[in-house]
């Protein structure tokens, strides 16, 4: 929103004050300001004078040469506007002085003659976007006499950032805004000038019927008739166009003008067309004609004003084309009403159509200034227009009120909410100077909160911390600590195990981390061969890709392997994000955190990078919950990208916590023929729900230690789990360790592989002997054979 | 004995200026002084001498024992030297310049400033909590003072499920479930991903994240809020950060603020960076509305809190310089790889 500073002025007197340092503590204190332009100083030396003469110029039939009299001298002037005229007085730019823009006025020579000055449009005087021709003055000013000194060119006007408005609805217009650099500048706020509505009480009622007494807060309304006047008065027109609104005639001129100034919207209807007035809703949806010749589909829920129960505008947004003021209105109904801010704003989003006076509807705007509006609106236009005349009385249907506000508080909850000591006096002084009615009882203040506050601004104690500590400054706070007694910080054990696994696996397996969506992206899965799931889904994505919630990590991070194939020839990422697993029984998402691991190789085989992937999960497991991971063979592959044979189930503590998988060729293949790609996905929820197991110590033994190696036949179709397991069975307690050494494929083996296992035998109390360590060999051998494995 | 003795001193001295090699040297060694050597034979002839000459014999030998061992030992360790000089000359040089193939693992910049941020506020005396992306209405504005029609659900556009849920699109999201685990009082702050449905460009993400903290106590008040944002900022930035607070409009804070801090680039001067104000809009702040506390379970005679929101993925960009928001989830290693300090 626009500020004009003269506007403000009309309203506080702040003369003698740095304007620029104001506009500065209001940012500080009030709302922020996005942009302070200071208008006018490019307007220079240019004077009323009258035309005298005019004579064609020789060679061009648009030029004219004029004789100019601007009070003490006569100069040749050559000009082009269209509508230059014997008698006019203008806006006459002297040689010296210069125009908007900056451009300097010289003595030129134009097609063959001298011009010394130059005949101005508004446009050139920046006071309207009008270039059509030469501004004519219609009032009263002697030749000669500098415009600057009648018109209100010079200004500055800031743009508030109307977002930091939401809450103010007082500040949409000059007037609240006003009552703030009173504020900030300790001047006092003038009141406004308007008429007195007792001069009226005798004339007849506007007929007002509000039949919709819950979207209606008030209307009020008054009719004046012989109106002459046509055009706004230039100074009027410098603030309209100073604030962004186009001066239109001065009816509407004045309802824009009263809305800048009070925030109050209003509408004038040619009183031919509306002579009273309903507020009502209608059952079935019809067609209505705005007065921005759009004709719109109007819906139940559509507040509407009436006339006869014939529709005459939409309550809160735009009157209809049918009742504007025309060329020849010379008698208006005028509209100073209150709708509801939630119906209007819904009314508004439906239609598609926002206004100045629906943005202000929204804000919830004070019921109680719709009178003043009226009155206000009176005096400015018979001040301009003396002949309009008054016909009704001010007439008011005031159906629904806001409460009062009254609130209490004592000098203890200020200075604890504050944290320093602010004087009760200048506590006094803040809350009276912006309108709050105030008594003190000793240290306790009651507080009565204005109206133009308490639509929602103002509700609760804490409201009013803002008001005293936003004008005695937040750069004026001590900065202090707290004297909060000290307690051990609690550590969430989840957060611990993601960063133990994010830093193992960048550290030590060098994988890299990526962040993604939570969604699948329909489009992409397609691309490297994944259906989008049967899963949640969001009802409201800007994107018909991103509609399904992920069920799985997986496909995510197998479109980045996609995405980096050019990165590096062997690299892994990882992911620890959410996913969504269907609904759970109470309706809610089944949300869970997972970890995702891709590897990518073009140099290692599948089954390489298979074992590698095996080892992150040992390392990971051991690291975050001192616990042994277990690996089976999984007993389905649910995801298509999953390899039907490779794929394995990870279990820790007996539960199953997450899935490895070879990715399935079909999807292997889109994404690099020539690659091996596995991936991972564990729920860390789960494993974070385990405890951390303490690690154990055990004491070196003194002894030497003895090994031995077997080379052992394993069926294809066996594992390796399962010579472990025999030789569990054996029960050994010398035996401290047995590990895989070496495992050997070959034609001549057929349906076996050569399995070398080392096993290794100690004892703390003794070296043990060859007979010793045999006797245990045997044992272990016999397990074997009972699970049909044999040494080679 | 005497003649013998010393022809055997010339012969060795002869022979040991023909040894060039250790193994020669060695060779020499055992033919003087090995279990058949010629010295070791002289020795063991003594036991035939008898009398007087005995004596002086045996100190010959002795002598011409010791003579060569020190002789040998010192020739094997000119050559042994020698030697060594060839090998070093010998050796390659190797081509220190020459690039490593060791590549580093890499953690997304997201999770290092988090940590880093997470860090100042645990010394502080912080909880960090990790809470669920996809919440209820309620917790995301109802729990918030955001009634329903409220125009700050329409500053947001949010992204709603088919069951009523939706991504929460502000860290705020977990205060009340926070506020109603713990109690007052209470630190804690909880960053997450946060989800808002709108457009993407260089400067807008539908996904990124937030961090929020939250700190209830008995007499908890604004100066204590402007502390600590200036302390934890000042922390994140490595340098004394001057604060500013504005009054800023959020239904969930009782004053609301918008805090600016001093510009990073000129310190406060005025630049481009900051359209020459000096300062940067940061983080909305505020103290904890009463609502919000009471629907939290929490006692607002006796507590206050401050409460703000830190732009995570904001702080990041500002940090490292990022231009384009949309290359942290992009997945792009070309770019990520990068971030391979913690």
């Amino acid at each position: 929103m626009l500020i004009s500073m003269n506007w403000i002025s009309d309203f506080t007197d702040l003369s003698g004050l740095d304007i620029d340092n104001l506009i500065h503590r209001f940012t500080l204190s009030t709302a922020e300001v996005e942009e302070v332009m200071h208008i006018g100083g490019d307007i220079k030396n240019v004077v009323a004078a009258r035309i005298e003469s005019i004579e064609n110029h020789p060679n061009s039939k648009k030029l004219h040469l004029l004789k100019v009299n601007a009070g003490d001298e006569i100069l040749d002037c050559v000009c082009g506007a269209p509508n230059v005229r014997e008698g006019m007085i203008v806006a006459f730019a002297k040689i010296g002085g210069s125009v908007h823009g900056g451009m300097e006025i010289k003595r030129a020579s134009i097609a063959g003659f001298e011009s010394c000055g130059m005949c101005c449009s508004e446009a050139e005087l920046g006071i309207s976007a009008d270039h059509s021709g030469l501004m004519e003055i219609t009032d009263d000013i002697p030749l000669g006499t500098d415009i600057k000194k009648v018109y209100d060119i010079d200004d500055i006007v800031f743009e508030v950032d109307n977002k930091s408005l939401t809450n103010r609805p007082d500040l949409w217009g000059h007037y609240g805004i006003a009552r703030e650099f009173a504020v900030l500048s300790g001047r006092p706020l003038l009141p406004l000038d308007k008429a007195d509505k007792k001069k009226y009480k005798n004339l007849p009622e506007v007929e007002i019927d509000i039949k919709d007494k819950v979207n209606c807060y008030r209307y009020s309304s008054v009719k004046v008739e012989n109106v002459t006047a046509k055009v706004s008065p230039v100074n009027m027109r410098i603030r309209l166009y100073y604030c962004g609104t186009r001066a239109i005639n001065l009816l509407a001129d004045l309802t824009n003008y009263i809305m800048l100034e009070l925030a109050q919207p209003m509408h004038a209807f040619d009183l031919r067309k509306v002579g009273k007035v309903e507020v009502q809703r209608f059952p079935e949806p019809f067609e209505f004609e705005t007065l921005d010749g759009q004709k719109r589909r109007i819906d139940p829920d559509t507040l509407m004003i009436t006339t006869d129960d014939k529709p005459v505008a939409i309550a809160g947004i735009m009157g209809g084309l049918a009742s504007e003021i025309e060329d020849d209105t010379d008698s208006l109904l005028l509209e100073s009403a209150n709708f509801d801010a939630v119906s209007t704003r819904k009314s508004s989003s439906r239609l598609g159509l926002r206004t100045d006076a629906s943005m202000r509807y929204e804000k919830t705007l004070d019921p109680e200034m719709t009178v003043d509006a009226v009155e206000r609106y009176i005096r400015l236009l018979t001040d301009i227009d003396k002949g309009a005349r008054v016909i009704s009385k001010i007439s008011d249907s005031y159906v629904r009120k806001y409460k009062k506000i009254t609130l209490t508080f004592d000098k203890k909850y200020v200075d604890r909410y504050t944290g320093i000591k602010i004087s009760k006096a200048m506590i006094e002084k803040t809350l009276r100077a912006l309108g709050f009615g105030l008594e003190i009882d000793k240290n306790e203040f009651t507080v009565t909160v204005p109206s133009y506050r308490s639509t929602k601004d103002v509700t609760i104690k804490a409201d009013i911390i803002e008001e005293i500590t936003r004008i005695y400054g937040y750069d004026n706070f001590e900065v202090k600590t707290t004297l909060s007694p000290l307690y051990p910080v609690r550590s969430t054990n989840n957060r611990v195990d993601d960063y133990d696994i994010k830093n193992l696996l960048a550290d030590s397996f060098k994988l890299h981390e990526v962040h993604s969506y939570i969604w699948c992206d329909a489009r992409r899965y397609k691309e490297i061969g994944i259906s989008t799931p049967e899963n949640v889904k969001l009802i409201n994505s800007m994107s018909p890709d991103h509609i399904v919630l992920r069920n799985n990590i997986v496909p995510t991070l197998l479109l980045m392997a996609a995405e980096n194939k050019s990165f590096a020839g062997d690299y892994g990422i990882f992911e620890i994000a959410r996913v969504v697993e269907g609904l759970k029984e109470d309706g809610m998402c089944n949300e869970r955190k997972k970890l995702g691991i891709v590897l990518f190789s073009k140099t290692k085989s599948e089954k390489q990078l298979y074992t590698e992937l095996r080892g992150i999960v040992d390392a990971a497991v051991t690291v975050v919950k001192g616990e042994k991971a277990v690996f089976s063979f999984a007993d389905c592959t649910p995801f298509e990208w999953q390899h039907p044979k490779n794929t394995a189930d990870i279990s820790v503590c007996g539960e199953k916590i997450g899935v490895m998988t070879a990715i399935h060729p079909s999807v292997g293949a889109k994404i690099d023929k020539k690659a091996a790609i596995v991936a991972l996905q564990i729920d860390m929820d789960m494993l974070s729900s385990f405890g951390k197991k303490p690690s154990e110590y055990a004491e070196t033994s003194k002894f030497p230690t003895m090994e031995i190696d077997l080379s052992l036949m394993l069926s294809k179709e066996r594992t390796y789990s399962e010579i472990e397991g025999a030789v569990a069975a054996a029960n050994c307690p010398l035996l401290k360790r047995i590990v895989p050494v070496d495992v050997y494929e070959a034609e001549e083996l057929g349906d076996y592989r050569s399995v070398t296992v080392r096993l290794t035998f100690s004892s703390y109390e003794k070296t043990l002997s060859g007979e010793e360590v045999n006797a245990e060999v045997a044992k272990i051998l016999e397990k074997l054979a009972e699970s049909g494995i044999n040494m080679k | 004995m005497k003649e013998i003795i010393e022809k055997l001193r010339q012969s060795f001295i002869g022979d040991l200026a023909k040894a060039d090699s250790s193994a020669q040297v060695n060779e020499l060694r055992i033919s003087y002084l090995g279990k058949k050597g010629s010295v070791t034979d002289l020795l063991k002839q003594l036991k035939d001498i008898k009398g007087s000459e005995k004596k002086t014999v045996a100190e010959g030998i002795n002598a011409l024992k010791s003579f060569v061992e020190s002789e040998i030992a010192a020739k094997t360790a000119l050559i042994a030297k020698r030697e060594e000089d060839a090998a070093i000359e010998a050796t390659e040089r190797y081509d220190v310049t020459m690039p490593s193939a060791e590549r580093l693992g890499s953690l997304h910049p997201v999770t290092i400033i988090q940590r880093e941020v997470e860090e100042i506020f645990e010394s502080m005396g912080f909880t960090i909590e990790d809470y669920s992306e996809i919440v209820t209405d309620y917790q995301c504005f109802e729990s918030l003072n955001i009634p329903k029609h409220h125009p700050a659900r329409d500053m947001q556009d949010t992204y709603y499920i088919e069951n009523g849920q939706l991504l929460k699109t502000h860290t705020s999201a977990a205060q009340n479930a926070i506020m109603r685990k713990y109690g007052a009082p209470l630190r804690a702050v909880f960053p997450s991903r946060c989800f808002r449905n709108e457009a993407t460009d260089a400067s807008h993400e539908n996904t990124f994240f937030q961090m929020e903290g939250i700190m209830i106590d008995e007499n908890i008040s604004i100066s204590n809020l402007i502390y600590f944002m200036k302390s934890m900022l000042s922390e994140v930035f490595r340098k004394d950060i001057n604060v500013r607070l504005r009054p800023g409009f959020f239904p969930f804070v009782e004053p609301g603020f918008e805090l600016d801090i001093s510009c990073l680039i000129c310190g406060g001067d005025g630049c481009p960076t900051c359209k020459q104000s000096g300062w940067l809009e940061l983080c909305p702040c505020g103290m904890i509305h009463p609502n919000v506390l009471t629907a939290g379970g929490i006692d607002t005679e006796k507590y206050t809190g401050f409460a703000f929101g830190l732009g995570l993925t904001r702080l990041v960009m500002m940090k490292y310089g990022i231009k384009d928001i949309r290359m942290l989830n992009s997945g792009s290693l070309d770019a990520l790889s990068q971030f391979t300090s913690k």
